[in-house]
C-alpha cells in the first residue's frame, strides 16, 4: 500500500522513432494528449503539449537515424525527452532561429522540415535545454508546468 | 453531471447480453451488465451505430408519434431531405409531399429548403472568416455531441448556425401564421428524421434555447402510412405548400451535399462516425488548415445512412439522386434579396455556445488523477489485452478504467477469473498433501521439545 502523504505518482511513457518515420509524431502527440484529458488538465496547456512532442518527434525523424521520445508527467507538469542518433546541431542558436532549416530537399517536399520546430518548442515551453554533437546525436529536454499562467498557448 | 435525455435506448426484452454493440460504440458508452447492454447515459451521443449494430434489434431509438399531432391545431411536417430517397423510381416530389396530408399533416415544408439558406448563410460567414481553419459544419449533431466529449479544443471552429431542422421549423411557422392567422404556438412542427440524434437535439439543443420543432418522428415509423397514400390523386394539391427546394437543397440528403450549398474554394466531406473520429484526430494534430470548410456526418453516406432509414444507404442515394435529376429545379424559391437579408440580420445564428464536456477525466485533482492513471497503468498491463468484452466492458483498457471508477472488479475478467482457479485448485491440491502427525510416516521432522 503507497502512502498517499509522501508518495509522489508518476507516468512515464516512451516511443522508438525511426529514422523517416513521419507518422510516429502524430501518434505520440495524440497519446499523450488523451492521457493529459484523462488528468483533466486545460485545453490550453494540452495544447502546448501536443505541440513540443509533435515537433520534437518530428525533428528526430527527420534528422537522426535512430531516437526516442520519452514523457514523464508529475502532478507538478510534464518533461518531454528525445535522445536520438544523428546528425546533430551544429549552431543550436541559429537552429533555433524561425524558419532556418537543415532538411534536405526531399523532406521539404513532403511538406515537412519549415524550420519552425525549435522555435515552436521553445515557445510552447517553460524549460528548454538542448544538448547536441556534431555526427552524434541530440538531446532535448523540454518541461511544461502545469500551474503556470505565464506563457499563453498561441497559435502556431 | 447533469443528465439528458437519450433517445437512443434498449429494449430489455430484445437484449441477449452479447457484446457487439460495446465494441462497435465509438465513445465505450455501452457495458453489459447482468447479462442486458446498459448505455451510460453521459457518453451517449446519440450516433446510432448500436442500433446498427446489434443482431438482436434490442437497440431502438425512441421518437414522438404521430399522436403528438392532436396536441397542435395546425401541423407542418418537416422532412428531412433524405427521406425522398426512400421511395421505388415511381414516386415523384409532389406524390411524396401530397401523401402528408393523409396522415394528418395540414402542410409540408422540405427541411432542404432550409438547407439551401444555411448553405448560404454559412457560405457568406466563411468569405468574411479570419479565424482558425478548417471551419466545421453544426448540422449533425451526433457529431458535435463528440466533439463536446473527446474535440474539445475544435468546437470553437464550428460555424456557428442554426441546423436546417431548427431553420426550416422556424421559417415554417412564421410562414403559417403570416398566411392563415393561427397562432403560432398552435402551429405544430414535426421534423421527419432519419436520425436519433435528431430527437435528443430537440429535446436539449445545443446551439439554441428552445428549438422551434414541437416533435420528431422517424422516418420508421410513418413509412408504411406514406407509402399508402402516394400517388392518391385526391391528396395532390391538399397540401398547402408544393416542391419549393431546388436540386441543390435537396443533395443536403447525402454526404458532399452540404459541402455544395456551402461552396467556398476547399471542402471535405467525411461521413461514418468512425472516419470522422480519424479525421478530427488529424486536425486536432493540426493538420488542413489549408481546408475552409469541413462537413462531417455521423452515418456512412450522410443522412440517407440514417438508422432510422428504411432503404439500404446505396440504395437511398440512388433513389435522392435519381429523383433530384427528374425533378429537381434549379429556381431558387427565395430571391438573392431575401437571401440576403436573412444573412443581414442574423436571424439563423447559435444563440448557445458549443460547451466542451469533460467526461474522460479521471478525477478533479491532477495529482489524484495521475495516481489513477498509474493504477490504471498497472492493472491494464496485469490485465490479457485480449480485448474480448466477455468482462462487459469494450476492451482491457475500458475495464481497467472502469475498475479505477469503481464500477467493475478485476475478477471480472475471464482470464483473470481463470488464472485465480487455477492458483485457488494448486492451494487445494497443497493443502490436500498435508498429513496430519498422527498418521505421519515419521520421515517428517518432529516438532521441538518432541523427541523421543
Amino acid at each position: 500500500m503507497v502512502d498517499s502523504l509522501t508518495y509522489t505518482p508518476k507516468i512515464t511513457v516512451e516511443f522508438e522513432i525511426g529514422e523517416k518515420d513521419f507518422f510516429i509524431a502524430g501518434e505520440c502527440a495524440s497519446r499523450v494528449k488523451k492521457t493529459l484529458q484523462q488528468l483533466g488538465l486545460k485545453q490550453e496547456i494540452i495544447k502546448r503539449i501536443a505541440i513540443i512532442i509533435y515537433e520534437a518527434a518530428m525533428n528526430v525523424a527527420i534528422h537522426a537515424t535512430s531516437g526516442k521520445l520519452v514523457v514523464h508527467i508529475d502532478p507538478d507538469g510534464i518533461t518531454i525527452l528525445t535522445q536520438d542518433v544523428g546528425a546533430g546541431i551544429e549552431d543550436i542558436d541559429l537552429a533555433m532561429k524561425e524558419g532556418y532549416s537543415t532538411a534536405t530537399y526531399e523532406i521539404r517536399e513532403m511538406g515537412f522540415g519549415a524550420g519552425m520546430g525549435l522555435s515552436n518548442i521553445k515557445q510552447c515551453s517553460d524549460d528548454l535545454y538542448i544538448e547536441s554533437k556534431v555526427g552524434v546525436g541530440t538531446n532535448l529536454e523540454a518541461r511544461v508546468f502545469f500551474n503556470n499562467r505565464k506563457k499563453t498557448g498561441e497559435d502556431v | 453531471m447533469k443528465q439528458y435525455f437519450h433517445s437512443v435506448t434498449l429494449d430489455t426484452e430484445k437484449c441477449k447480453g452479447c457484446t457487439n454493440c460495446i465494441k462497435r460504440c465509438p465513445v465505450e458508452a455501452i457495458r453489459v451488465r447482468d447479462g442486458k447492454a446498459m448505455i451510460v447515459q453521459e457518453r451517449c451521443i446519440d450516433c446510432g451505430e448500436c442500433i446498427r449494430e446489434c443482431p438482436n434489434h434490442a437497440k431502438v431509438a425512441v421518437t414522438d408519434t404521430l399522436e403528438k399531432l392532436s396536441e397542435y391545431y395546425y401541423n407542418i411536417a418537416l422532412p428531412s431531405p433524405s427521406f425522398f430517397g426512400q421511395f421505388k423510381e415511381q414516386a415523384n416530389i409532389e406524390d411524396i409531399l401530397g401523401a402528408f396530408a393523409g396522415i394528418g399533416f395540414d402542410e409540408v415544408f422540405e427541411v432542404a429548403l432550409a438547407a439551401e439558406i444555411v448553405g448560404h448563410v454559412v457560405h457568406e460567414y466563411l468569405n468574411d472568416y479570419k479565424g482558425k481553419k478548417p471551419v466545421f459544419s453544426s448540422a449533425c449533431p451526433a457529431v458535435l455531441r463528440l466533439m463536446q466529449i473527446k474535440y474539445s479544443d475544435l468546437l470553437d471552429q464550428v460555424a456557428p448556425f442554426l441546423t436546417p431542422m431548427e431553420v426550416a421549423a422556424r421559417l415554417a411557422k412564421e410562414d403559417a401564421v403570416r398566411r392563415t392567422g393561427i397562432r403560432y404556438n398552435e402551429i405544430g412542427a414535426f421534423f421527419i428524421s432519419p436520425c436519433p440524434a435528431k430527437v435528443t437535439e430537440m429535446r436539449n439543443p445545443m446551439t439554441t434555447k428552445d428549438s422551434a420543432v414541437n416533435g420528431v418522428i422517424g422516418t420508421n415509423l410513418i413509412y408504411k402510412d406514406i407509402i399508402k397514400h402516394l400517388g392518391d390523386r385526391n391528396l395532390i394539391g391538399a397540401t398547402e405548400n408544393h416542391q419549393r427546394a431546388t436540386r441543390l437543397g435537396m443533395a443536403w440528403g447525402y454526404v458532399t451535399g452540404e459541402s455544395h450549398n456551402v461552396s467556398v474554394a476547399t471542402t471535405l466531406a467525411v461521413s461514418g462516425i468512425h472516419n470522422v473520429i480519424s479525421l478530427l484526430e488529424e486536425i486536432e494534430r493540426g493538420e488542413l488548415k489549408d481546408v475552409d470548410f469541413v462537413e462531417l456526418q455521423a452515418c456512412t453516406g450522410g443522412c440517407v445512412g440514417g438508422p432510422l432509414n428504411i432503404q439500404n444507404l446505396f440504395v437511398g442515394r440512388i433513389r435522392l439522386r435519381d429523383l433530384i435529376k427528374r425533378f429537381g429545379t434549379r429556381e431558387r424559391y427565395f430571391t438573392e434579396e431575401q437571401l440576403s437579408n436573412i444573412c443581414r440580420d442574423n436571424r439563423f445564428r447559435s444563440t448557445e455556445p458549443v460547451e466542451p464536456r469533460a467526461i474522460m477525466t479521471l478525477d478533479e485533482d491532477v495529482s489524484r488523477a495521475l495516481m489513477k492513471m498509474e493504477r490504471l497503468d498497472q492493472i491494464t498491463n496485469e490485465l490479457p489485452g485480449l480485448d474480448c468484452g466477455a468482462c462487459g466492458s469494450p476492451s482491457c483498457r475500458a475495464l481497467a478504467e472502469d475498475i479505477i471508477r469503481g464500477i467493475a472488479y478485476e475478477s471480472d475478467c475471464v482470464i483473470k477469473l481463470r488464472e485465480k482457479v487455477k492458483t485457488l485448485a494448486e492451494e487445494i491440491l497443497e493443502l490436500a498433501r498435508i498429513v496430519p502427525p498422527s498418521m505421519s510416516d515419521g520421515s517428517k521432522k518432529n516438532l521441538p521439545g518432541q523427541e523421543h
